[in-house]
């Protein structure tokens, strides 16, 4: 090996340690017992205290939250991360369709009603926005959490780009063989979009899953608590103090929020990484 | 557009209803009133409000924390768009090069894009612990009087670690596939013409993934501006004094914490401002690609 | 069998362009029609006017006696092979071959057998389970023509089909086309720019220029019988040479070139002389002689290209002159030969019009 190519090795290996790291030691650091953290401080090697430490979590009551344990919290993460998946691809794709297969009046203003979701994030209209789902009463709702998350544009103008790349002489084809406009979606245009709408779902999933300020506004019962929210309120729990602070446990959330997410990412990477690169371009 | 496109039939209204319905009832409405209420002040009890015009934006924005917010946010979004950019740029640069574990390095340098802003701002929180966070000791015992719950420089100092932290592994990905879509003969032809690969580097490299970085900063600067809410909120919560708040980390507070809606509200229209404004420098660069 | 009939057709653009400005056709049942002429001369417009993917702006088409103007394509009982075949891709032959019949709700059975039918013949029933991506070229081809058979239409659509193919399989699945459309006896629309594909495949030629029938008829009457310049310069490979002249009463004169056996042609008109390359011949007592620039041997024939250095053409350059020769005729480069040629079988045209005098 010449001296570049180790160079090159080693800015690669710290950069790996750099973005590993910190995620090893919180794994580390969760199976060990809260008297040792306190004493020794963070732990690089995994302890003996694993599977107490996460069956505490995942399954009784009392052990994070009050009531809520991390099983639920998981579920409710699963729901919120597979439901805005799933919403936004149809939401989008139906849309797209509209827009790019169809010659209708109000497509251009419609459009542009669309587009103009880029330039309202969330963050920009909290409050308001609260008021609207607390009004409709969809508070601590399942459909409260999920339906005003999936209407923005991204997944519309990714839909709508690929559609158009979509050569027109299968339009012109499957009219010549009698599709009708839901048939030639159903029959050519989904099944044609699969690798796509994969690659979107994972994305989505994802970026359901760590939806962060949204749900936080929303859920009032600890019920209803995603893993990210309850990453919050196990923060407040060790800085207001208690006996013993429970180190370890605020580490196996972290573990546990991270898990699926970066699951899907690595089991599904090239997927993701191709829906990533296309949709924003 | 297409050539050919169905015509006239109220299916097309029916497949977009979904998204429009969504939109305007979560999006445009709650929009307008973020703006209507921007020119409202509200008694103490909330129980009646009047109409004064730009009060609301005169209080807030000329207001010493205000003014402070911005200040920081502008400082921490330049740092964490820099050093975030610069990381993955040299990291994707050089798994580019390698042929040995490529796959492997790529998979650890990226696989911190799922992890949720907040979760990353625990984690972090809990390194810099002073009572079990090594990264607390160590940093008191390189000489460092490190506090980060009362020292101004040392909370911005962790931010903005965390923020880079989370946001390298999205612009590593992007670099990487820009640097995979330079066409093999044109790095050919350069190694013939050009002998230093660090002058080939920024002369024919880093030129051709112009169009990345460009759209890489405007996606890092919305990150620094919204998506670190969760970390400063797990983190430093704006603390100390206020001098790790963001712009938006200040509307929640207070809209929420402050019930000021007023004000919080005339926040968020200045914010909507600046998004406008970011989008149409985007716009604007991309209708430039086109014409290309 | 139904015949096709346009009358008056016109299509303009809602932003004012003419693409198609006034076409009138009669094709007989059963009959193969090509429609040639270059790119952006609207003979696809027409074809896909036919199919019902574009709108007619005026005038009618009917197939059979059917008035087909505002039905929708896939009732007109047409089918149409595309340039780029547009198979569905996630879909097996079978299922592309099947698509349209599911559509019109035909019983399994006899879609399954008309499928076979069309398969074997085509001789793709190997590959009915596979999808297009796992074809050739040559094969994906055959499903599109295959999808097209099994509707058993009243008339075929070809746009440009054989156009992605290379030039060997091109010529075999042109052949393949032709036999096949004479044992099906259906009649057919085939747009090409190849000119020697329309030569080859027609029963009869539709030149189309600017939106516009320029001259239709048998292939050989095109060529030997051309009614305008753009006719006889798009039909023949190759190309026809076209020489600027200009009648003085009893020759033919370009610059030092004067070419006799002409008479009745107006003067002081600027006029185009026509001659094919295989019409002209070396001849030591012909009309005049050309520097021998370059010999291109074809095999079976030699084309030589030589300049005329008396005569000038449009451009103002050297007269350039092709001719057609034996295989034994060799001559070097800068050998000078003495061409000539039957005036009987040269055209004259008129150069501002077109028009056809002679």
């Amino acid at each position: 090996m010449t001296g570049s190519k180790i160079i090159t090795h080693l800015i690669l290996i710290c950069g790996a340690i750099f973005m590993t790291l910190p995620v090893w030691v919180a794994f580390a650091s969760s199976t060990h017992a809260p008297e040792t953290l306190l004493r020794e401080g963070l732990q690089i090697w995994p302890g003996g205290h694993f599977l107490e430490t996460y069956n505490e979590v995942l399954f009784v009551e009392g052990g994070v939250m009050k009531k809520v344990t991390a099983m639920q919290m998981l579920g409710n993460s699963m729901i919120l991360g597979v439901g805005f998946a799933v919403g936004k691809v149809v939401i989008s794709m139906l849309a797209a369709y509209a827009i790019v297969y169809f010659r209708f009046r109000l497509a251009v203003p419609l459009f542009w009603v669309i587009f103009l979701t880029l330039l309202l994030p969330l963050e920009v209209r909290i409050i308001p926005s609260y008021k609207v789902v607390a009004d409709l009463g969809l508070l601590d709702t399942r459909a409260g959490l999920i339906v005003p998350l999936i209407a923005s544009a991204t997944g519309t103008f990714f839909f709508r780009q690929f559609f158009r790349s979509v050569p027109d002489e299968l339009l012109e084809a499957a009219r010549l063989d009698g599709a009708t406009a839901w048939g030639f979606f159903k029959d050519i245009l989904v099944p044609l979009s699969k690798t796509m709408i994969a690659a979107i779902l994972i994305i989505m999933f994802v970026v359901g899953w760590n939806q962060y300020l949204w749900p936080l506004i929303m859920t009032t019962k600890e019920e209803n608590y995603t893993l990210v929210i309850g990453i919050k309120q196990i923060y407040q729990v060790l800085s207001e103090g208690g006996e013993l602070p429970q180190f370890q446990k605020a580490f196996a959330l972290t573990i546990l929020a991270t898990l699926p997410p970066v699951m899907v990412v690595l089991i599904f990477q090239n997927w993701f990484v191709k829906g990533l690169v296309e949709s924003e371009k | 557009m297409k050539r050919v496109q169905f015509e006239h039939s109220p299916l097309p209204y029916l497949f977009i209803a979904p998204q429009i319905i969504i939109i305007v009832i979560f999006f445009l409405w709650p929009a307008g009133q973020a703006i209507y209420q921007s020119f409202l002040l509200e008694d103490a009890f909330g129980l009646s409000s009047k109409f004064v015009w730009f009060r609301n934006y005169k209080d807030t924005i000329f207001s010493d924390a205000w003014l402070q917010a911005a200040g920081f946010t502008i400082v921490f979004s330049t740092i964490v768009t820099v050093l975030s950019l610069g990381l993955a740029l040299l990291l994707a640069v050089k798994a580019n090069e390698v042929l040995q574990g490529a796959r492997t390095y790529k998979t650890l340098l990226m696989w911190a894009y799922a992890i949720a802003p907040p979760v990353a701002g625990l984690m972090g929180n809990l390194m810099f612990n002073p009572l079990v966070g090594d990264m607390y000791k160590f940093m008191n015992a390189i000489g460092f009087d490190f506090d980060h719950k009362l020292d101004p420089w040392d909370a911005s100092f962790v931010v903005i670690l965390i923020s880079v932290w989370k946001q390298v592994s999205v612009n590593f990905i992007f670099f990487l596939s820009g640097l995979q879509g330079i066409p093999n003969s044109v790095i050919e032809a350069a190694t013939m013409d050009c002998k230093s690969s660090f002058r080939r580097f920024w002369t024919i490299t880093f030129p051709l993934l112009a169009p990345t970085t460009f759209f890489l900063m405007v996606i890092n600067i919305t990150y620094a501006f919204f998506d670190t809410f969760g970390i400063i909120d797990t983190t430093t919560q704006g603390a100390p004094g206020g001098a790790t708040n963001t712009l938006v980390f200040k509307v929640y507070q207070d809209g929420f914490r402050g019930a000021d809606i007023g004000g919080s509200s005339a926040q968020s229209v200045v914010l909507m401002l600046m998004v406008l404004a970011l989008t149409v420098i985007q716009f604007r660069f991309i209708e430039k690609k086109v014409h290309y | 069998m139904s015949g096709v009939k346009l009358t008056g057709v016109r299509k303009t653009y809602p932003n004012g362009a003419e693409a198609i400005r006034g076409v009138d056709m009669d094709i007989q049942s059963g009959e193969m029609i090509v429609f040639v002429g270059p790119s952006g001369c609207g003979k696809s417009t027409l074809l896909r006017m036919v199919a019902g993917l574009e709108g007619i702006s005026d005038g009618e088409i009917s197939i059979g006696d059917r008035v087909i103007n505002k039905v929708s394509p896939s009732e007109r009982d047409v089918a149409m092979v595309f340039q780029n075949y547009a198979l569905y891709p996630h879909m097996t032959v079978r299922g592309n071959m099947s698509y349209g019949l599911k559509n019109r709700k035909m019983p399994k059975a006899e879609i399954d057998a008309r499928v076979e039918e069309a398969a074997k013949m085509l001789k793709i029933d190997a590959y009915l389970d596979r999808q297009p991506n796992q074809l050739s070229g040559g094969q994906r081809q055959r499903v599109a023509m295959g999808r097209a058979i099994v509707r058993e239409p009243q008339v075929f659509l070809f746009d440009e089909p054989l156009s992605n193919l290379d030039a060997k399989l091109r010529v075999q699945m042109r052949i393949e086309i032709k036999k096949l459309q004479r044992r099906m006896n259906v009649t057919s629309i085939y747009v090409t720019h190849d000119q020697t594909e329309a030569m080859t495949l027609a029963d009869r030629l539709a030149v189309i220029n600017e939106g516009r029938v320029e001259q239709m008829g048998a292939p050989m009457e095109l060529y030997t019988n051309p009614r305008t310049l753009f006719v006889a310069s798009f039909i023949g490979a190759p190309q026809i040479n076209l020489i600027p002249v200009q009648f003085d009463g009893t020759h033919l004169v370009n610059g030092g070139l004067s070419l006799a056996g002409f008479a009745d042609l107006p003067r002081d008109t600027d006029l185009v002389l026509g001659v094919r390359p295989d019409t002209l011949s070396v001849d030591a007592g012909g009309q005049f002689s050309v520097r021998v620039d370059l010999v291109e041997q074809h095999g079976g024939e030699n084309l030589i290209y030589g300049g005329v250095t008396a005569a000038k053409d449009a451009e103002g350059e050297e007269l350039e002159i092709c001719l057609k020769a034996d295989k034994e005729m060799l001559p070097s480069i800068d050998d000078s030969l003495t061409l000539g040629f039957d005036p009987a079988t040269a055209f004259v045209f008129r150069k501002d019009t077109g028009e056809r005098l002679k």
